[in-house]
């Protein structure tokens, strides 16, 4: 059996006290019939759980679901314990029920992409596509 | 130090940024696999145990997998698991779902998880996880836990990977001819009925029991979503470990998957080869195909 060459490794897990995880999971059906190796990390889980299975696991991109109201505080505590475990390189996209007045706060702190409600899919394919593709591209993999 | 240097330091440090990245290096095929892994101490890693956990999807695997972490690591022991679910025939992508049911182990510094994919791999491994195995046992790693996709009746590549196979059943799933049928467990080292306070578990056992009879192996019985039997299983497979080491069953088997790795590799090498001579030759294929599969082999050897 022939398998396409995949796109990369993503984590998509939802951050904090929020247990809706129905995006999450269109998310990371969507990316795999994308070609990408999603590794879902389920709901309720600490910004260190994240970071501490995104560099276990290797991943090219952290995709999280947030519907709490509680992401600028989560999202900061994400980006210090990627930054403490070697991962501040791994690119960060968020989505859900952000403000938009939040939106470039948490850009200026790091996070790569912010989507919230109606945003078709392909758009959400495309931001994880260009954030793989360039960590991969400084991984820089050589097939021998 | 270049970048080969600092990930085999890394591993030896326990480095969990390390172990991850050097995983990837072997899965990805790139150009620093061969050096990391040629530097991976052979002793070490004789002196692990390798348990493959096996069975029908959705028997309770990875739960199962979670509870022997949380035993493992209440008796001090640092433990490393591969995780591996199918890659999707369709679209290349992956859906791994495993990890979910080990996480309350995510911040503990001394269980290291991996997720990994078959990418087009048949037999419920991946073509990596060997390697990775070996890379975890050099980070201290005793014992490394494979969990295969789930299987059918006929995927028995985690047999000869493994030093010892669990294979797992739930009730519920089949009928008593289903244990009678040739495959994976004739070759299991330990049998294990999971949701075993679920309708049809007793049955299930004894079917079972008497389908490996004539054999030595153990049947044990667990509910992974409570630890009832999980220490009685962790002691059988310490038990057949051992069993296995004093008699040579151990280092035969290693030396048996080495070989089987050597030619998994060989042949995924030659495959490429193979396939670009013969696209190149032909844009149609005519004939029988076995003659010409010999005609490409010879072609192929000769140049």
């Amino acid at each position: 059996m022939e398998v396409r060459q995949q796109r990369g490794r993503i984590l998509i897990g939802k951050l904090g006290l929020d247990g809706h995880d129905r995006g999450a999971k269109i998310i990371a059906r969507s990316l795999c019939n994308d070609c990408f190796e999603v590794i879902y990390t389920g709901i309720r889980r600490t910004p260190e759980e994240i970071a501490s299975a995104a560099i276990q696991e290797d991943v090219d991109a952290i995709g999280l679901s947030l519907l709490s109201g509680a992401h600028n505080e989560l999202v900061q505590a994400l980006l210090k314990a990627l930054q403490q475990t070697k991962g501040k390189d791994i690119p960060v996209i968020i989505g859900g029920i952000i403000p938009q007045e939040d939106i470039p706060h948490l850009k200026e702190d790091g996070v790569h992409e912010v989507f919230t409600p109606g945003t078709p899919i392909q758009t959400i394919l495309d931001a994880f596509r260009k954030v793989t593709d360039e960590y991969r591209h400084k991984k820089h993999y050589q097939t021998s | 130090m270049n970048e080969i240097d600092e990930i085999l330091h890394g591993i030896r440090q326990k480095d969990p940024h390390a172990i991850g990245r050097a995983i990837s290096i072997v899965e990805e095929g790139d150009q620093m696999a061969g050096a990391i892994l040629q530097t991976l101490d052979d002793e070490t890693v004789f002196t692990a145990t390798i348990v493959g956990i096996t069975g029908s999807p959705g028997v309770g695997k990875s739960t199962l997998v979670g509870q022997l972490i949380s035993h493992y690591c209440r008796q001090g022991h640092r433990i490393g698991v591969v995780a591996i679910d199918p890659s999707s025939p369709v679209s290349g992508g992956a859906f791994l779902g495993d990890r979910i049911r080990m996480m309350r182990h995510t911040m503990d510094q001394d269980v290291v998880i991996r997720s990994m994919a078959t990418r087009g791999r048949p037999g419920g491994l991946c073509a990596a996880a060997g390697a990775a195995a070996r890379i975890m046992v050099s980070s201290g790693c005793n014992p490394v836990i494979i969990e295969t996709v789930g299987i059918g009746q006929a995927e028995v590549d985690v047999v000869s990977l493994a030093d010892i196979t669990v294979l797992v059943f739930a009730p519920g799933l089949g009928d008593d001819i289903q244990a009678m049928k040739a495959g994976v467990i004739e070759m299991a080292d330990i049998l294990v009925v999971n949701k075993a306070d679920c309708p049809g578990a007793d049955a299930l056992a004894m079917e079972i029991e008497s389908a490996v009879h004539g054999r030595s192996c153990p049947v044990c019985r667990t509910i992974a979503t409570d630890t009832t039997g999980i220490e009685k299983l962790a002691s059988v497979i310490h038990d057949v470990a051992q069993k296995k080491r004093q008699n040579g069953q151990f280092a035969g088997n290693r030396q048996k998957a080495r070989e089987l790795e050597v030619l998994d590799w060989a042949v995924e090498m030659m495959r490429a080869k193979l396939k670009d001579h013969l696209r190149s030759q032909s844009k149609q294929i005519k004939g029988d195909p076995r003659t010409i599969a010999r005609k490409l082999i010879e072609e192929i050897c000769v140049s």
